[in-house]
């Protein structure tokens, strides 16, 4: 990523700029001293020089700048200079201090990691199940929880319509330690396709035979129809029975847990929905985004989880 | 020079107004055009597809660029939150900048791939759904409006009239790409692709 800073200015233009930018200065100093008076002694007369602007009989005393004024004006004209020489600012001069923007980020991120890399290189040595226990690395980890995933899971990590619920037993993809590293490394692709194709018959019944795996009130009849379609079509990653299956995220379907269910939505008219048009949850890998060192540590808040009332 | 001379005509003191706050621009923006940092695209650049270009239009007419910039600093607290600092290279294609001043949200200048489509529609149908604390309002009507895409081959002409390189084939395929789609897709697929040619340089 060298050169993101662009290359230098050409000689032309860092002339141009040089050239404009002390002649500005040069230009603002002259202007001070060409208009400047000294001079508000009364002459021979004892009459004082007025600008001759007159109204009413009120004339307007022409007297020299006041000298706190005319000191602050010389003052940034100084000011000025000795800037252009310590910071770059005159076309490709860098400045005797050989400040950077780039250099003071790398600067700050330096210092920040002599102050942080220890701490987590410590953490990381620590099992996740262990780590969890840490009340001091929760702590840590509950802020990088807050600020990147309580977006969707919630601050509470209950989740929301579409977002997993993190604080039950249900996983899409499987709690153990290992399991939770490879959602947050690599993220998640939910692939329910939509079965607008069995048409509307069969999605009833299927729909009727999903809601019979979780003991909710269904259509018999219909749910037995059903019970074909499913082993069928749904049986392959729902498994037979209905309980999912985790290498795939293939939702459990028999605990009446409903990541779909929308606020005031029936579970049946969620199932149908998503029979009708399938659903593509997407969880976006984070290692990118929080590093290797975070992602341990947030795998151990997620499994701390648990240990929660 | 008299200064009286200049107080007292009002053209001749407009014309050096002008000369003296050119000055700034002349020395701090005229160069900028000639610099290879400023106006070649950074590597893998590509111009906005036309559904995102669609979603960029309304982007503007929304007025996101109101509370949201798009323009990380390279301070630690912000490469911290929101990742690499925006270099200029990654902008040669925006006419208009949307780089924005103002932050009552946060920084959109990477939030490319940071949620997932379904996170950001939820997010605008109503932002407290997700976050329940938030002051951004809802907009709604984005997922009642669809786009015809009548207009999009001409934007796309104007803005290869100023140098984004769109191709005839993008041009004469872009009312496909876009009549039809909700204008909430149009959004998404814009935000979506924000900041994302500089991909894991962090």
């Amino acid at each position: 990523m060298n050169n993101l800073w662009g290359d230098s200015l050409s000689g032309f233009w860092s002339a141009w700029i040089i050239v404009i930018t002390l002649g500005s200065i040069g230009f603002a100093f002259w202007l001070l001293y060409a208009n400047r008076k000294t001079d508000k002694t009364p002459d021979a007369d004892g009459n004082i020089e007025t600008t001759g602007h007159a109204a009413d009989g009120i004339e307007e005393y022409d007297n020299p700048l006041p000298r706190w004024w005319f000191q602050l004006y010389v003052g940034t004209v100084i000011f000025s200079l000795g800037y252009l020489v310590l910071y770059p600012g005159l076309g490709n001069f860098a400045g005797v201090l050989g400040w950077t923007q780039e250099g003071q980020w790398e600067e700050e991120v330096a210092r920040a990691e002599e102050r942080f890399t220890p701490i987590f290189a410590q953490y990381q040595e620590i099992p996740i199940p262990e780590l969890a226990r840490d009340a001091d690395a929760m702590q840590v980890a509950e802020r990088i929880y807050l600020n990147n995933c309580a977006v969707c899971h919630g601050s509470n990590a209950q989740g929301g319509y579409g977002f997993p619920n993190l604080t039950n037993d249900d996983w899409l993809y499987g709690g153990e330690p290992e399991q939770i590293l490879t959602t947050l490394h690599r993220g998640r692709n939910g692939l329910m396709p939509s079965w607008r194709q069995l048409g509307e018959e069969n999605i009833e019944n299927v729909t009727q035979h999903v809601l019979a795996l979780s003991d909710l009130e269904h259509d018999g009849v219909r749910a037995e129809r059903g019970a074909a379609t499913f082993a069928s079509v749904c049986a392959a990653c729902h498994m037979p029975n209905g309980t999912g299956n985790q290498a795939l995220g293939a939702p459990n379907l028999t605990n009446d847990i409903w990541l779909y269910q929308a606020p005031g939505q029936s579970v049946a008219d969620s199932v149908r929905q998503t029979l009708r048009n399938g659903r593509n949850g997407h969880m976006p890998a984070q290692a990118a985004y929080i590093g290797e060192e975070r992602v341990h540590l947030v795998a151990a808040y997620v499994y701390s989880l648990r240990f929660r009332d | 020079m008299k200064h009286e001379i200049v107080e007292k005509n009002i053209g001749l003191l407009a014309v050096l107004i002008l000369v003296v706050i050119s000055f700034g621009g002349l020395a701090e923006v005229v160069p900028l055009f000639f610099q290879k940092q400023t106006t070649e695209p950074v590597e893998g650049l590509r111009p906005l597809s036309a559904l995102e270009l669609e979603g960029r239009d309304i982007y503007r007419r929304e007025g996101c660029v109101g509370c949201h910039s798009q323009m990380i600093r390279p301070f630690r607290a912000e490469t911290e939150r929101y990742g690499h600092y925006s270099v200029a290279g990654e902008s040669v294609y925006d006419h208009n900048f949307l780089w924005g001043s103002k932050r009552t949200g946060p920084d959109l200048a990477r939030v490319g791939g940071r949620y997932s489509d379904d996170w950001h529609r939820a997010h605008m149908y109503n932002p407290r759904d997700v976050v329940p604390e938030s002051i951004m309002p809802s907009y709604p009507w984005l997922f009642e409006r669809t786009l015809d895409g009548s207009d999009t081959p001409r934007k796309m002409e104007v803005l290869r009239m100023v140098g984004v390189p769109y191709t005839d084939e993008d041009i004469a395929n872009a009312t496909r790409e876009v009549r039809g789609q909700q204008e909430i897709t149009a959004l998404i697929a814009y935000l979506q692709q924000l900041g994302t040619v500089l991909e894991g340089t962090r």
